[in-house]
């Protein structure tokens, strides 16, 4: 399968997810610059992290009007496979095609640091290699993290368990104190109505190896794997 | 020319945390009887003077909602102003 990765002015985990991509999964991936319209033979789109054209205004709020991100919209209306990680999240909510907001931090601090995420949803394409409630060691590292939404968007996340990943402790307790941003829920990665776009703080792409201190971030890379190649 | 300052800050109810760290130190400098404090955007714009005025209040309405303003957490207001060049 194919993996494109979208780069922006001022991405810069987009090697990452290429590398993750094609040397540690041993898929095909693509660089995709932010001014092009082209996403032939594409079967997963990573918007990456970063601080997208500097992050003015808003996270994501400039990103979600480049070219590309008309693109991005169709794919996705298509029902091909979106992750958004980091940055990449917050562009994905400012397109609309994600529910809520990323606020800053509830400390105001900048967070960089491994947490645990527990796999709430294990049925949807970029979870389903994983067991459900497990827990995953994948480091954040962002400012504005702490997930927004109103209490009528929150309800409709829980009814259709669109939370796919909340942050929590080793044993898999979701708890305030494993909470490091002060996301609503605890929750660290959504996705759409659909289940075909997904957003996420925490960065799968530096969990991929053994070397990096963890390799759970592999787990959501061969959920798409398997999405893609039928292997579900 | 038109000059439209806008103003976008959070809505009630969100916790702003930097509104909260803000009032918190004011209060360590000795300031009393601080009940809220709330951090926002002060953005100016400057328009062409041969818009018609509501044809310029739309304009910013229109810049607000799709990019200058995150409606899903913040609220935005504007005055708007016609100055010499």
């Amino acid at each position: 399968m194919k993996f494109g990765v979208i780069v922006f002015p001022g991405s810069n985990c987009d090697h990452d997810c290429y590398y993750a991509a094609k040397d540690v999964m041993g898929q095909e991936a693509e660089f995709i610059w932010h001014k092009d319209t082209k996403l032939d033979g594409i079967d997963c789109l990573i918007v990456p992290g970063g601080f997208s054209y500097g992050d003015y205004l808003r996270a994501g709020a400039i990103a979600r009007f480049a070219p590309i991100m008309e693109e991005v919209q169709k794919f996705a209306e298509k029902g091909k496979l979106v992750i958004g990680i980091c940055n990449g999240f917050q562009i994905l909510v400012e397109a609309g095609l994600l529910p809520g907001a990323l606020q800053r931090n509830d400390n105001l601090h900048f967070i960089c640091k491994n947490v645990q995420l527990k796999v709430e949803n294990s049925k949807t394409s970029f979870s389903s290699a994983c067991a459900p409630g497990q827990v995953l060691s994948i480091p954040i590292a962002h400012g504005q993290g702490n997930y927004f939404a109103d209490d009528q968007t929150i309800a409709e996340l829980k009814k259709n368990n669109q939370i796919v990943f909340r942050y929590c402790d080793e044993k898999g307790v979701v708890a305030k104190e494993n909470n490091p941003n002060g996301s609503l829920e605890a929750i660290a990665g959504i996705c759409n109505k659909k289940g075909n776009v997904l957003g996420m703080m925490p960065h799968p792409e530096r969990a991929a190896e053994d070397v990096l201190g963890s390799s759970d971030g592999k787990f959501i890379l061969q959920s798409i794997i398997n999405t893609v190649t039928g292997k579900n | 020319m038109w000059k439209a300052q806008i103003d976008v800050s959070y809505k009630d109810g969100i916790l702003e945390p930097q509104g909260v760290a803000i009032k918190d130190s004011l209060a360590s400098l000795g300031f009393a009887g601080i009940e809220k404090v709330k951090v926002g955007k002060l953005i100016e714009i400057e328009l062409s003077g041969n818009l018609t005025e509501d044809k310029a209040k739309e304009e910013v309405t229109a810049m607000c909602k799709k990019l200058l303003a995150n409606v899903v957490m913040e609220n935005f207001s504007f005055i708007l102003k016609k100055v010499e060049k």
